[in-house]
């Protein structure tokens, strides 16, 4: 009965996207508020029934209801609460699921927070956010529905992938699609923007917040993948140029470098057709992220099952709006007004130099992505392109961008002063050639580049710290004054800030973890011990312990450092017996911001067990710098300005953006 | 400066960036694309000693020996031909004789494929889907080889 409901709720979800796409594009032609404000109510009802679809599967889950064919392929009586729920997403019908249900999610929002929106904007704009839903309605309806039910129920489910069954799984996903996502909504206002074949920098403001909450889930659902990884899959490694991996990483440049241009338009009303087209080529990346991963041309662990009706819907669904919205692009652009004239050293300039540095380091990461797929399609032949390719190209372009972070938010909108930036950035400089010289000498004989690499993310760090310290004048007026006016600093340049101290802080977690990592590998029986990077790590002895739906092999170290015990950790080997499968589980000790971590492999025959330890420096700053990203987002995303929202540009009073 | 002054300037500047892109795209393709092979493909057409590819097929039965300090050899067939296998280090967790592995490295002069990467399947129904579509391509493809690939590649480095 839940199922039917669930499925029922669906259809209906449906029927009403079909009406939320067409009618209120009527209603904007035909200027009927009526008609338009069917956007709103059909946006609301549409996710109220997702919702319900997506409450009754989960429902299915935590009831363990085996007369669901989807129910009996990812789930197990014995599976612990959590994981019957995150079990809901763990597999691809339930994870197009939840695609769907975001999407209505931010539909809804739109509608519900839109009130200051132009009344045809809004339609439009909602309407095709109908559209997408509709688009990804049809194609779980159609393929896969996860409300089939089986004629003869088996008594047990198949349970869920080991690998799966983790706390990262109920957070990883949704953080990733609310991200995949969210950039929908600039999507949706970029087509609106062309239909209407009227732009301006009203638009930028309202496209912000929506970009920005999309890229702030984005980041962290990145990152906590990447931690998920390093942990999950027990060698230490945390990110692989995985072509799944890649997938998320181009929405992402992408849509940073469109929270950067969606800034010039804001302040300089320029670069308009670049931020409408930056904003298509963001989501359509996201679609294709989506492709690459449902449609089964790729094996990954995000890879449920290989259906080819599936891809080729995925690929219908895909070619379908981006084909259309490129061309209603090349169709409409040329009639937008364009505007704002600015010299190359500027903000704006800086901000191009941005754009155009992240839209590359995108475009290498996707050539590196897709060729291997095409060269299969035309000439059949097998390559794999792997960290090697993408350190080599990726690499190169993310230094000139870096070293030209500080300079942006230091230089004046329309024409900035290169010396002046430069003098006041004298301290950072310093310091990063502090840095290198500090960590170059410490490390004598080794590695050239990492120093250098470090120096790079201090001067990063230091450019971030120089902005706010120039803009509250500190040191150079009373302390007092100083913090007066760190309290009236816009939230968006604290927000500037963080974020881009997040950038420094992840390189140098990256540069310390692939350069000073050391690692040992070998057979340890008990009572045996291994030394590593200064540390004693005495196998204690080794125990068989039984969990709700795994046996497990534990084994115990003891952590000594000069004598003194720092620590115990307990690395295992789970043994999943619905699946006949196994799952090794990492234990891992910070020390401060470095980590020792711990792997099994295979037992032998005399009883030793295969170790995996590794020492790894400074690793959780590589998670702790998006974090400080996604934070200085949210700053960003609290600020005043966006929270009035957006008022109409002709009657703005300036005062409001005299703080930049 | 005027409006087509800087307008060659951007235009310029991002060409110039994309031209130093397009350099590092090409360079990278030359030196570090490691290409995927069977042992029948790798007997007809030897790669030479070094050169890193990937090699796919299955793990022999009897073939695994292990030896000192996580040494390990094997030898992977796909039905046609047979290659030996040598690696250091620790095998992931599914790896089994008789089933599908990839393995990363490169040739040595005695002809033993030494790895310094092994990927194997994560569940009784997963092989690689380079391997498979190998064996299929030589029709030695048999049903129950394959299956739902519901699993991550594990690695061993």
């Amino acid at each position: 009965m839940i199922a039917e409901a669930g499925h029922y709720a669906l259809v209906l979800a449906l029927a009403l996207a079909l009406i939320q796409s067409t009618v209120p594009i009527l209603g904007a032609r035909w200027r009927d508020p009526a008609l338009m404000n069917v956007a709103r109510s059909t946006a609301l009802a549409q996710l109220l029934f997702v919702g319900l679809s997506f409450a009754a599967l989960t429902t299915l889950y935590i009831t363990s209801d085996f007369s669901v064919a989807n129910v009996v392929e990812n789930s197990h009586s014995a599976k612990p609460l959590l994981y019957k729920i995150t079990g809901v997403w763990g597999n691809h019908e339930g994870s197009m699921l939840l695609w769907v249900s975001i999407l209505a999610l931010f539909g809804g929002l739109v509608a519900a927070f839109g009130n200051n929106l132009p009344l045809s904007l809004r339609a439009n704009v909602l309407a095709v956010q109908g559209w997408i839903a509709s688009a990804f309605y049809l194609f779980i309806l159609m393929t896969s529905n996860p409300f089939l039910r089986l004629a003869n129920p088996p008594l047990e489910g198949r349970d869920l992938n080991p690998v799966l069954q983790d706390i990262g799984l109920a957070i990883h996903p949704p953080m990733l699609y609310l991200g995949y996502v969210g950039f929908s909504i600039s999507f949706s206002f970029a087509v609106a923007a062309l239909m209407e074949g009227r732009i301006d920098a009203a638009w930028a403001r309202w496209v912000r917040p929506w970009t920005l909450v999309a890229w702030v889930f984005l980041t962290l659902g990145i990152a906590m993948g990447s931690y998920w990884a390093y942990y999950e899959l027990g060698w230490g490694g945390w990110w692989f140029w995985d072509p799944v991996e890649n997938a998320s990483l181009m929405p992402w440049l992408a849509g940073t470098a469109l929270l950067h241009s969606a800034v010039v338009m804001e302040k300089r009303n320029a670069l308009k057709v670049w931020t409408i087209l930056l904003a298509i080529l963001t989501f359509s990346l996201s679609l294709l992220g989506t492709f690459l991963v449902r449609s089964g041309v790729l094996t990954s662990v995000h890879a449920f099952a290989t259906d080819p009706t599936r891809g080729v819907f995925i690929l219908m669904i895909l070619c379908f709006f981006i084909g259309g919205s490129l061309t209603l692009y090349m169709w409409r652009a040329s009639a937008l007004k364009q505007g704002g004239l600015f010299a190359p050293i500027s903000r704006e300039g800086a901000l191009v130099l941005n754009n155009l540095f992240l839209t590359t380091a995108c475009a290498t990461v996707f050539i590196g992505t897709l060729y291997p797929l095409a060269l299969e399609v035309i000439t059949g032949d097998k390559i794999s392109v792997g960290a090697p390719f993408f350190n080599l190209t990726f690499g190169p372009l993310f230094v000139p961008l870096l070293l030209a972070v500080p300079f942006g938010p230091l230089l004046a909108w329309k024409r900035g002063d290169l010396a002046g930036v430069a003098q006041r950035l004298m301290a950072a400089g310093i310091a990063a050639l502090l840095a290198t010289g500090m960590v170059w000498a410490w490390t004598t004989g080794g590695a050239a580049l990492a120093p250098l690499a470090i120096g790079l993310a201090v001067f990063v760090i230091g450019g971030a710290i120089t902005d706010i310290v120039e803009r509250i004048s500190l040191f150079r007026s009373p302390f007092a004054t100083a913090m007066r006016r760190a309290c009236g600093l816009p939230r968006s340049t604290w927000g500037t800030a963080f974020a881009h101290a997040g950038v420094g802080v992840a390189l140098i977690g990256i540069v310390c973890e692939t350069t000073w990592n050391s690692e040992y590998i070998g057979t340890l029986k008990p009572n045996d011990v291994a030394k590593l990077a200064g540390y004693e790590l005495k196998l204690d002895d080794v125990t068989q312990l039984q969990g709700q739906n795994f046996r497990e092999m534990l084994a115990k170290f003891a952590i000594n450092r000069g004598g003194e015990k720092i620590g115990e950790l307990t690395p295992s080997k789970r043994n999943f017996t619905a699946r006949q499968s196994s799952t090794t589980e990492a234990a891992l000790l910070s020390r401060g911001f470095s980590q020792l971590y711990i792997s099994l492999g295979e037992t032998a025959a005399d009883g030793g067990i295969a170790v995996r330890m590794y020492h790894k420096p400074m690793v959780l700053l590589i998670w702790f710098g998006p974090i400080l990203m996604a934070f200085g987002g949210v700053l960003s995303l609290s600020d005043r300005r966006l929270r009035v929202g957006a008022p109409k540009p002709a009657k703005v009073p300036r005062a409001l953006q005299a703080a930049e | 400066m005027t409006r087509k002054q800087r307008r060659l300037i951007m235009i310029g500047g991002s060409f110039a960036v994309l031209a130093v892109a397009a350099g590092l795209v090409l360079n990278a393709m030359q030196d570090s694309i490691v290409f995927f092979s069977t042992p029948t493909m790798a007997m007809e057409k030897p790669a030479p000693v070094g050169k890193r590819f990937r090699l796919g097929g299955m793990v022999e039965q009897g073939s695994l020996v292990r030896g000192d300090n996580l040494a390990v050899s094997f030898k992977v067939s796909d039905g046609g031909a047979t290659l030996p296998v040598t690696y250091k280090g620790i095998l992931p967790d599914l790896f089994r004789e008789g089933q599908g592995v990839v393995a990363e490295g490169a040739l040595d002069s005695a002809g033993v494929f030494k790895a310094d990467t092994v990927l194997a399947k994560h569940d009784e129904n997963y092989m690689p889907k380079e391997v498979a579509d190998a064996l299929k391509k030589q029709g030695r493809w048999q049903e129950g080889f394959g299956g739902k690939p519901v699993a991550t590649q594990g690695a061993a480095r």
